[in-house]
């Protein structure tokens, strides 16, 4: 596997130190790159974030951007009940999922069943958006018009955020040590019992990081929730209610948006991107503290 | 002895019962996923064909094909890729084999990048926007889309390739320094080659996230479907392109269901390659 | 280092890499190049336009995107596009922008085809937005929850639609929120118990080719070409391109080309009506 056809003496004197520079430079283009992201969204916000107050967002009326109403209340509340509930689902099923690959199906079995899982992640999300809108929305529309609504994007967004909670959950339930478990069973525990009492609190932190990582996801999500959560700005009053998340406010105004509606749309994406930076924060130290 | 027996019982009880919901949840993923799969191949198996894929779009794609939008994805991806990986890859060999990992700069690298991974793909489409379209004067372009995925690719390109440059057994560093070798005949020669499967592994991972983007490319490529002249013309990419036909062309729903199939078979492809490779990685890592 | 001048190195900087990884020859854009932004209402025609004209033209490219009005204005205000589409006259305020009518076009109600519901009154159209009618019994058709659609801010057929009704966009109480007009088409033809408005030229356009949508009269007057042209539709509008500044050489070439009547079958095969420009 080794290639060692070409002389060791390298043609092009490509010194050590030169070599160090031209990786050196590499990476600083990479470290620029996030610094670059975080002055133009600043610089995009500042005509809003300079001039208009921030307690605005909150006590502003509506958000109707060209009548200078921007409240971003039930824009976050919209997207935060869509994650949650998301969440709410994903979770139990996902650690369901991991717990079946690595504790009840037969090697076989769970090696098809991860595999389908992982094909799970490769479907993008404006394919789950789509079939969302061609079949989910519809299906809803009978139980409880308009079908387009906070309960389609939960369930889209259940799917999306599943394979991340299964795998996390599963590379967690595998790093346990082996004797724990072998002390359980010869300690005559039942299965659950030995999940219930050894296997889950082992792997509690690689599960919280999977769900923290799973959550950031589903906050920044945005083609799937755009295209089968209605995008009507209210609070929802039940799971039937259209709702706008702030991922899907970003990509629905942006194209037409002008002067201080832009700002604002970039102090939102500023927000979204601070949210989601302290959580995949919170998921790192959790990472950090399992490996330590 | 009474009480001992009946919390026996109770225990086996709960135990199929744990058992009961873990089997039902994953009967219903599975359903669900094959629900999903059983949808897209029905929806669009009819309309895919040999001249689906080599044809233009006809009547804002409810007829003709998906030819130019296909040319178009591979260019952003291409200019994408060839920016983003020779940036990703100097900075994961810097970062695995010439700085300490206490190192404050790599440090400060690493944590930028990480901070770059959880960045959502719709605030990359806000950038690419104001700085690609509107700063640098790209305009709606293949160069602005290919530009901001680059930005989006750094973070997993370079992960995957630190990960692989660190599984390389540090035998093999020092034995080419006892042969006298300079870190840079070591690296090109011995480590690169070594751990090349994973490098491939990444950048497949990191193609797959590109074919998969829309919301980056909403307001960098633009979405005109026609066949692209230069790097500067706007080009509409195949995920844009699911998105255009199933929100705003009555009728749209069929190709748009090819199309899925054509994108959901191409990112799997890429996906059981890419999940190849990682294998061969770590079954050497056993035999060595 | 002025502004500009970093500007350019960059870019300088950024195309090198692009084309040194590459090996990409095709960068240099095509000799002569128009970009179009604007109301998604009147893309679908300069989209027409602009392929006649390029077959006419050889070495010409133009690029037709969506996006809704305001978008037009801002990105011809700052160079993005060279030319704007605008489905409204200008406003008072809108000063310095020049404006060209290449057709008109009127606004109308649709439903679902199988809605019983054949016409309403301004007033019941009021309610019904406002949320004040919520069930299509009230207006004689079906026991059915109404599904209003409207459409995102920052779009004139929603500007044009508000002021006929004399609502603000806050009054309004919708189910859906829809972009551009084939959306509210799709959404509608969808739905059978919804309500949209969008372009008639968008609406007979679907309508004809057998999507299941129609189209209702607005204060008795039925939503025809025929009536748009003759100015008894209460709810009509020009669509308009709109330049920066006196329109230059392509862009000059193209705006005459679209106003002239080369382009009249196109803007009737569109469901608009043509103006007479002499």
């Amino acid at each position: 596997m080794i290639w060692s056809k070409r002389n060791i003496l390298f043609p092009l004197k490509l010194t050590d130190s030169l070599l160090q520079g031209i990786l050196r430079a590499g990476a600083v283009i990479s470290a620029l790159v996030m610094l670059l992201i975080s002055l133009f969204l600043v610089v995009e916000s500042w005509p809003v974030l300079g001039q208009i107050s921030p307690v605005r967002f909150f006590t502003d009326t509506s958000w109707h951007p060209l009548e200078g109403a921007y409240q971003l209340m039930p824009i976050l509340a919209g997207t935060l009940y869509a994650s949650v509930g998301a969440l709410l689902l994903a979770i139990p099923l996902g650690i369901a999922s991991a717990l079946f690959i690595v504790y009840y199906a037969s090697p076989r079995l769970a090696k098809w069943y991860k595999r389908l899982v992982e094909l799970l992640v490769g479907i993008p999300s404006v394919v789950f958006g789509f079939w969302g809108l061609t079949t989910l929305v519809p299906l809803i529309n009978q139980l409880h018009p308009p079908g387009a609504s906070l309960l389609a994007a939960i369930l889209v967004l259940t799917l999306m955020i599943l394979p991340t909670i299964t795998l996390t959950a599963y590379s967690a339930l595998m790093a346990v040590p082996a004797e724990f478990l072998r002390n359980a069973i010869a300690l005559g525990i039942s299965r659950w019992g030995m999940i219930q009492g050894v296997a889950l609190p082992a792997a509690k932190n690689g599960i919280t990081a999977g769900i923290i990582l799973a959550a950031a996801r589903a906050l920044g999500e945005t083609m799937a929730v755009l295209m089968v959560a209605g995008n009507v700005v209210q609070y929802p009053e039940t799971f039937f209610d259209p709702v706008r998340t702030l991922a899907a406010n970003i990509a629905l105004e942006t194209a037409y948006a002008m002067g201080d509606h832009r700002a604002v749309l970039f102090v939102s994406g500023l927000l979204l991107m601070l949210l989601v930076m302290v959580l995949s924060g919170i998921a790192g130290l959790l990472e950090k503290q399992r490996h330590a | 002895m009474h009480e001992v027996r009946n919390t026996h019982a109770w225990q086996i009880l709960r135990d199929r019962g744990v058992q009961f919901l873990i089997y039902a949840s994953v009967l219903l993923i599975s359903a669900v996923f094959i629900w999903i799969l059983v949808d897209l191949i029905r929806g669009g198996i009819a309309h895919l064909s040999w001249e689906f894929l080599i044809e233009p779009p006809r009547d804002t794609g409810r007829a003709g094909g998906i030819a130019p939008i296909l040319v178009s994805t591979l260019l952003i991806l291409l200019v994408a890729v060839l920016t983003a990986v020779p940036i990703a890859w100097t900075t994961a060999i810097l970062l695995a084999e010439f700085v300490a990992v206490d190192n404050a700069f790599g440090k400060a690298v690493r944590f930028s990048l990480h901070v770059l991974a959880g960045v959502p793909s719709i605030v990359f489409g806000l950038f690419g926007n104001a700085f690609f379209s509107i700063y640098l004067g790209l305009g709606f372009s293949i160069l602005s889309g290919g530009l901001t995925l680059a930005c989006m690719l750094l973070p997993i390109l370079t992960s995957t390739a630190e990960a692989g440059l660190r599984t390389v057994p540090n035998t093999y560093r020092t034995s080419a320094s006892a042969l006298g070798l300079t870190r840079t005949a070591a690296l090109i020669h011995l480590i690169l080659p070594a751990a090349a499967p994973v490098l491939a592994a990444g950048l497949l991972l990191g193609i797959g996230r590109a074919l998969a983007e829309t919301a980056a490319l909403l307001f960098t490529s633009g979405y005109v479907e026609r066949m692209p002249d230069s790097l500067l013309d706007s080009g509409r990419a195949l995920a844009l392109h699911i998105f255009d036909l199933s929100m705003n062309v009555p009728g749209g729903d069929t190709p748009a269901y090819a199309s899925s199939l054509v994108l959901v078979s191409l990112l799997l492809c890429i996906n059981i390659l890419a999940m190849k490779f990682a294998h061969g990685l770590q079954r050497r890592k056993i035999m060595t | 280092m002025s502004m500009s001048d970093s500007k350019k190195f960059l870019l300088v900087f950024i195309t090198c890499f692009v084309l040194e990884f590459g090996g990409l020859a095709c960068a240099y854009a095509a000799s002569e190049r128009l970009v179009l932004t604007g109301s998604s209402t009147v893309a679908p025609l300069v989209g027409e336009m602009a392929r006649r004209f390029e077959t006419m033209n050889p070495g010409v490219r133009i690029d037709v995107q969506t996006g809704g009005t305001s978008r037009g204005i801002n990105d011809t205000r700052n160079g993005t596009a060279d030319i704007g589409m605008v489905s409204r006259a200008l406003k008072p305020d809108e000063n310095g922008l020049h404006a060209f009518t290449i057709a008109l076009d009127g606004i109308s109600i649709i439903l679902h085809a199988n809605n019983r519901v054949t016409a309403l009154s301004k007033q019941q159209i009021i309610d019904i937005y406002t949320g004040k009618i919520t069930n299509w019994r009230s207006v004689g058709g079906a026991d059915a929850r109404i599904t209003v659609v409207n459409k995102a801010e920052g779009r004139s057929t929603l500007e044009l639609f508000l002021h006929y009704l004399e609502l603000k966009n806050s009054q309004i109480k919708p189910h859906a929120i829809i972009g551009d007009n084939p959306q509210g088409i799709k959404t509608v033809a969808g739905n059978p118990n919804a309500i949209g408005y969008v372009s008639i030229g968008a609406a007979e356009y679907e309508a004809e080719r057998g999507v299941p949508i129609k189209l209702l009269p607005l204060d008795g007057v039925d939503a025809t070409i025929a009536n748009v042209r003759n100015g008894t539709f209460p709810l009509s509008r020009p669509l308009n391109l709109i330049t920066s500044r006196e329109p230059q050489e392509l862009a000059r070439r193209f705006i005459e080309f679209a106003r002239s009547l080369q382009t009249h079958d196109l803007v009737e095969a569109q469901y608009f009506v043509p103006v007479e420009v002499n």
